[in-house]
């Protein structure tokens, strides 16, 4: 009755087996041996759905405004990807964005709420992974979800075909919108809780800041929403569908897909690479080698570049 | 790759984070000691999926599948316990979901019995230590992979 082997388990979860697909989900959260073969597996299907990105500061009505966005698709089989942080301190967290949502969305969303957890980075390469189990079980769109505050965080709301960036009144001038890394990565300005006082306003900073320049032939869109009424996610829709047409049109999407892969590979060598530092110096050489730095006959950074070289020879044959 | 079928084997020394959802059932609106139990569990370094006030058995199960949740906490006020309660671990047992249900909140003390007769893994009451909570959270996540 469970299906067994890996074929069965896609197969089941793209005939509607939630189950399944919420364990395949697990298994490339964990990122541990499995999630090799499952990601793999899944990789041979992916590639067929929308990726969007939503971020934004906490609070600025994100969750609420995907949920919506959701329903509005009119997809058969939207998913959502809801990520919140960890504690550091503790490693718990608390994924409330489900409370959000379930209002507006209808009940053939798959909503998954993913932590951050404690390894470094690690958060890179699992959400990649996730959205190819969700594509391969053939949702789409698929909606990734991250506070638009950390390196991270915002990285992965920017690896999507269209990225979102929700502000609301009041949460900065047009000096602010320009030192703001979250700003450059939007294709979409959502301006929400727009029934408040100097919302406009809001608007004006943001078309400032895109006059001073934006980066390529198109220009991101500014739409005012109020989220808890539903009010302007109709017009929010369209300019997601407007820039899915231009990302075909101009061959931006093909641009962006492969740059995302190309960062997702060096995301994994990375991470190999960190892995692979902590075990060398906890080896007899690592050892040796920091016992050398303690008698001050070998700098900490002579120290490193030696076991390096260890790892990697310095001219490979291919450069 | 090992055996992936029924739910993913957990035991509560597992490195990662055990998985909770926590949820009120129904019109109960009482939802601060829901909140302390969220922290609470967090703080004791578990993933808590909040989906708070006025949900339904269905969709408790929808959260439970779509999360790969390890257990179930339902927080109770208003004396629907000895109806609801039951109706949730069969509802459990009904989609063949593999989780122990805990309940938390004011349910009397002639009733525990009967709750757990039900089916329900534990029942915390208002004088519950943090440490008595996660405690019960664990220990419900072991029992349910030890029979498994």
């Amino acid at each position: 009755m469970s299906p067994n082997s890996l074929d069965e388990q896609f197969e089941a979860a793209r005939a509607g087996n939630r189950r399944v697909l919420g364990r395949l989900l697990t298994m490339v959260e964990r990122q541990d041996d499995n999630a090799v073969v499952v990601s793999e597996r899944a990789h041979r299907d992916a590639g067929q759905a929308r990726v969007i990105g939503v971020t934004g500061a906490p609070g600025s009505g994100k969750s609420t405004i995907t949920g919506h966005l959701a329903a509005v698709s009119g997809a058969d089989q939207p998913a959502i990807l809801a990520i919140d942080p960890s504690s550091p301190l503790t490693g718990g967290a608390i994924l409330g964005d489900r409370i959000r949502m379930d209002n507006n969305v209808s009940s053939n969303t798959f909503i998954r709420s993913m932590a951050t957890r404690g390894h470094a980075g690690g958060l890179a390469v699992a959400v990649p992974d996730a959205v190819r189990v969700l594509d391969a079980a053939g949702y789409d769109p698929i909606i990734v979800e991250t506070v638009g505050v950390g390196q991270v965080e915002v990285t992965i709301a920017a690896a999507a075909d269209t990225t979102v960036v929700v502000v609301t009144p009041g949460w900065g001038d047009a000096v602010q919108a320009n030192k703001a890394g979250l700003l450059e990565v939007a294709d979409i300005f959502v301006v929400n809780k727009a029934d408040r006082p100097d919302a406009r306003g809001a608007r004006r900073d943001l078309e400032l800041m895109l006059d001073l320049g934006h980066r390529d032939d198109w220009r991101a869109p500014i739409v005012l929403t109020t989220a808890t009424e539903g009010e302007g996610i109709d017009d929010l829709w369209a300019e997601v569908e407007r820039h899915t047409s231009y990302l075909h049109d101009s061959g931006e999407l093909a641009r962006r897909r492969c740059r995302r892969r190309r960062s997702e590979v060096a995301d994994r060598i990375e991470l190999g690479l960190r892995d692979r530092a902590h075990r060398l110096i906890e080896a007899h050489s690592g050892e040796f080698a920091l016992d050398r730095v303690e008698r001050h006959e070998l700098s900490p950074a002579a120290a490193a570049q030696q076991l390096l070289a260890s790892l990697i020879p310095d001219n490979h044959p291919e450069d | 790759m090992s055996e992936t079928s029924g739910h993913s084997p957990r035991s509560a020394d597992d490195p990662e984070p055990l998985r909770v959802v926590l949820a009120k059932l129904g019109f109960d609106g009482h939802d601060r000691g829901l909140k302390v139990v969220a922290r609470t569990l967090r703080d004791a370094g578990m993933e808590v999926i909040y989906l708070g006030l006025r949900q339904t058995t269905e969709s408790i199960i929808a959260a439970c599948e779509q999360e790969d949740a390890d257990v179930i906490g339902l927080s109770m006020h208003n004396a629907g316990h000895l109806t609801l309660a039951p109706r949730m671990v069969q509802a459990v047992d009904t989609a063949g979901l593999d989780v122990p249900v805990v309940i938390g909140g004011i349910v009397p003390a002639e009733d525990v019995n009967v709750l757990i007769e039900a089916g329900v893994a534990a029942v915390l009451g208002p004088g519950a230590s943090a440490e008595e909570v996660v405690a019960a959270v664990k220990a419900a996540v072991t029992r349910q992979s030890a029979a498994r």
